[in-house]
């Protein structure tokens, strides 16, 4: 990892698309320093029981059937973790990383969109809220100073959307540097709440990224996304991990940047696993897997100021459903991993898989409400006061509490 | 007379997929019967008659899949890539499907009729993000959605959820009733004496409930309109038994089937009613009743009025459209009458963001273009967040402003909006394309920037980027 690009050279590229200088974000220092925070939703609903395979619980295998994983890199004496994740077991196994194994959010419909809402507004019920916690704390830190925060993927995710600005990015494309359009559009834009702050962020989010991206001496960052290299469904999976870590080593480039964004939300898709799951999970997983491996890396010195916390809509059913998979449940695994994270054990209780345990008598019950885990990161992390933490961060939540001792 | 000239323009850039040269003047004399007129029994319009059905589809994907078996007996060479072959299969079919679709948009003087039919496909969105979908997509819209959407939405409906592709999508095909003869078979070991290969009785094992969900919770009653948890349950046992033909139905690979000994037997309870045991019948008779239930009614209006009017649609405009469709009967060709007819709809404030489909398409229809392959579709949509015929989920694209208007999605339109209009403006005047495809609702300050742009290009690429064309 070469070293991050230098103000010097934001700045000229800045000048090349027109844009002043104080679109570009100061320092954010004052409130969290170089503290960092990372978001990665994985959506459809993962599977908790084979992201954290409770191996030593003596109900396991005989419910799990032929879904049970045997090949699990082990944690402790009751958890393992997925074998498609070697390198997010050696944080955990170097104090880097902790797993939560039995938390919800607190919706119970079982439906992706509410779910996911209810995940990301941080409200206590869908349409709760309409904007999103990560948003809200934007705006609760912005009393002590500029954070920045940057969304990646083409369309802008609830969990950043709301009044407090926030960027995007998506990978693979780039802009003329002596364009004249960006300057007429920001004139045509200016009575416009939508197109012109939008546009405004876009376009110094892409001189970071030029800037950045021309920091990164691997010639693989340059390859072009999607295209088919061979190698037949492994060389697939291959490219698709590569890409992933290159995603991961990018965004780790923004955020070290001058004036880069120190808090960042990305999600990743397709764990709705109703059939055939074991193969399908172990592809996505590796994806997470070299996604956060390429992040560390990238982050350096950096990752032991970094947080991520790797969060689902819901788990699946503890049982297989008639094709191989499982179906919609409650309870889920959640993961948390950084240089800075306190060590410990798992976050949250073990309900355990007897009959009884199980919530409707068909999923893991939880042991732990989302939010008091996101509280906990919050405020341990980003200094977030427990006071905007239950009233406007997570509104109405005040009976929920922060799980202390994280960082 | 001023106002006619916004009516005009409304009723071709808010209804319609964006005006082409001419096309405002044409609406001018009657706004509303311009509309009114591309509402049509026979549905909408097919962008390619005569195309593959989806069981052609289907059964050439099978067979692919059986040539890769073959493929792995022989390594290395690039024919034998399986992948490579698929990508080739995929790329040429899945393109010739999506690029005519949207010449079709391009080209269209019932604009009016395209957008209704495009909001019909999402509503019943089946996605291409599943391999073995994104050769059937096409002809499933072709033959599921494009004839009825001025039909009754129970018809829609029945025709989408029975449809081989909606099928495969949801994991209907490999839904087995739990009581069923064939899971009694298989525990019997008798399965094998009647020929059904290990691997294959393994994967018909049990009950699939995802159909039966994405039925209630998208498609008709909606998240809020009053099923449970048993009510998916009871309605996936009931579709038990819909199916697709596989290798071994020979002449029926590809096409819908129902296996009786998959279904789960008895009689079934969805909503408090009961439907006596049965076969097929279970799933029409619920289906039926599912169109007829006044939350659909709700909840579908809903959906057609933020498509149509603003992402939080005026609740007066919904209950307009709720009555034409219940006293009609869920006709949806009066539903579209009651839409054109709302005042509502009318309001001169654009208010609805076009999606980077949406806004492609409406860029070509104002040079009075057409997209020449897929190639200059693809990538943009991809870059855009868009795929072509692949929604992430089966709730299909979103309807709102946030979820397209991010800054990485202003720049890729921005960045595309320059590339086009460099190779798409020749020797057209810019003010006077302007004034012809935005008519009344072109702004003075757009006007006043396209009149000093430096080029006919530039001038171009900001009316594309305008927010008056940026929505409609």
């Amino acid at each position: 990892m070469t070293t991050p690009p230098s103000r010097r050279q934001i700045l000229a590229q800045a000048a090349g698309l027109g844009l002043s200088v104080s679109l570009l974000a100061h320092q954010a220092q004052a409130a969290i320093q170089g503290r960092k925070l990372i978001t990665v939703v994985c959506r459809g609903g993962l599977d908790g029981l084979s992201l954290t395979p409770p191996v030593g619980d003596p109900d396991y295998r005989r419910l799990r059937g032929a879904l049970a994983i045997s090949d699990a890199l082990s944690l402790d004496g009751t958890f393992g973790l997925n074998p498609a994740l070697p390198a997010i077991h050696a944080m955990i196994q170097a104090g880097q990383g902790r797993i939560v194994p039995a938390i919800a959010t607190p919706d119970r419909a079982r439906s992706h969109f509410e779910a996911q809402d209810v995940l990301e507004s941080g409200a206590a019920a869908v349409y709760g809220a309409s904007s999103g916690w990560l948003n809200r704390t934007l705006t609760a830190l912005s009393r002590q100073g500029k954070v920045e925060a940057l969304s990646v993927g083409p369309t802008a995710p609830l969990i950043l959307r709301g009044p407090a600005a926030a960027s995007s990015w998506s990978p693979g494309r780039t802009i003329e540097a002596t364009a004249r359009l960006p300057t007429l559009l920001q004139d045509l834009y200016q009575d416009d709440p939508v197109l012109g702050p939008a546009l405004a962020r876009g376009l110094a989010t892409e001189t970071m990224a030029m800037a950045a991206m021309s920091g990164l001496s691997d010639p693989s960052q340059n390859a072009p996304m999607g295209s088919y290299a061979g190698g037949g469904v492994q060389g697939l999976q291959r490219q698709g991990q590569e890409a992933a870590r290159s995603l991961g080593g990018t965004l780790a480039g923004f955020m070290r940047a001058p004036g880069g964004p120190q808090i960042a939300a990305l999600s990743l898709d397709g764990f709705d696993t109703h059939a055939n799951q074991t193969g399908q999970l172990a592809n996505r997983l590796a994806g997470l897997d070299s996604l956060m491996e390429g992040l560390r890396t990238g982050l350096g010195p950096d990752w032991d100021q970094t947080v991520v916390v790797v969060m689902t809509e819901f788990g699946r059913t503890a049982r297989p459903n008639g094709t191989g998979g499982t179906d919609h449940g409650t309870a889920s695994s959640a993961l948390m991993l950084g240089g800075g994270l306190k060590r410990g054990g798992i976050i949250g209780d073990w309900p355990g898989l007897k009959d009884a345990a199980l919530f409707e008598g068909r999923d893991l019950a939880p042991s732990l409400d989302m939010r008091g885990l996101l509280k906990g990161v919050l405020s341990a992390q980003l200094g977030v006061e427990a006071r905007d933490l239950d009233t406007t961060v997570f509104p109405d939540s005040a009976s929920v509490r922060a799980v202390p001792g994280l960082v | 007379m001023a106002e006619r000239d916004l009516e005009a323009a409304i009723a071709v850039t808010r209804f319609g997929l964006g005006a082409r040269p001419g096309e405002i003047a044409m609406a001018r004399g009657d706004p509303r019967g311009f509309l009114l007129a591309q509402i049509r029994r026979e549905g909408a319009d097919q962008p390619q008659p005569g195309a593959a059905t989806a069981q052609q589809r289907i059964a050439e994907f099978r067979d692919y899949q059986k040539d890769r078996q073959a493929a792995k007996a022989a390594p290395g060479s690039e024919e034998a890539d399986p992948v490579k072959a698929a990508q080739r299969l995929l790329r040429t079919e899945t393109a010739v499907d999506f690029t005519t679709r949207a010449r079709l948009g391009t080209t269209t003087t019932t604009s009016f009729r395209e957008r209704w039919t495009l909001f019909w496909a999402n509503h019943f969105t089946v996605s291409a993000t599943k391999l073995q979908i994104a050769t059937v997509v096409g002809p499933y819209e072709q033959e599921a959605i494009r004839p009825h959407v001025f039909g009754r939405f129970e018809d829609l409906l029945v025709a989408a959820e029975t449809h081989p592709a909606m099928l495969l999508y949801l994991d209907q095909a490999q839904s087995v009733g739990p009581d069923s003869q064939l899971v009694a078979l298989m525990k019997s070991g008798a399965g094998r004496r009647q020929g059904l290969k290990a691997p294959q009785a393994a994967r018909l094992t049990g009950l699939n409930e995802n159909l039966a969900r994405e039925i209630l919770e998208l498609h008709t009653l909606g998240v809020d309109g009053g099923y449970s948890q048993e009510d998916v349950t009871e309605f996936a046992r009931a579709m038990t038994g819909l199916s697709v033909g596989g290798l071994r139905d020979r002449d029926q690979l590809g096409a819908p089937i129902f296996r009786s000994i998959a279904h789960e037997p008895g009689a079934r309870t969805v909503l408090g009613k009961r439907y006596p045991v049965g076969g097929q019948g279970q799933t029409a008779a619920i289906l039926a009743d599912l169109a007829a239930h006044p939350s659909t009614a709700r909840f579908v209006c809903t959906k057609i009025a933020r498509h149509f009017v603003a992402d939080t649609p005026p609740a007066s405009l919904v209950a307009r459209l709720e009555q034409a469709w219940t006293s009609s009967g869920g006709d949806l060709a009066r539903v579209a009458e009651a839409l054109v007819r709302a005042p509502e709809a009318w309001s001169p404030e654009p208010a609805k963001f076009k999606t980077p489909y949406e806004f492609m398409i409406s860029a070509w229809r104002s040079v009075g273009g057409v997209p020449r392959d897929i190639s200059v579709l693809a990538p943009t949509l991809n870059a855009m967040g868009q795929k072509p015929f692949s929604p992430p989920s089966p709730k299909g694209w979103p309807d709102e402003t946030a979820a397209w208007a991010s800054p990485a999605g202003v720049v890729a339109r921005m960045a595309w909006s320059q590339s086009f209009a460099d190779r798409a403006i020749g020797d057209r005047d810019p003010v006077q394309l302007a004034n012809e495809v935005l008519g009344a609702r072109l702004t003075p300050r757009t006007a006043t920037a396209i009149a000093r742009a430096e080029s006919r290009a530039e001038a171009l690429a900001l009316m594309l980027m305008s927010p008056e064309f940026q929505r409609r």
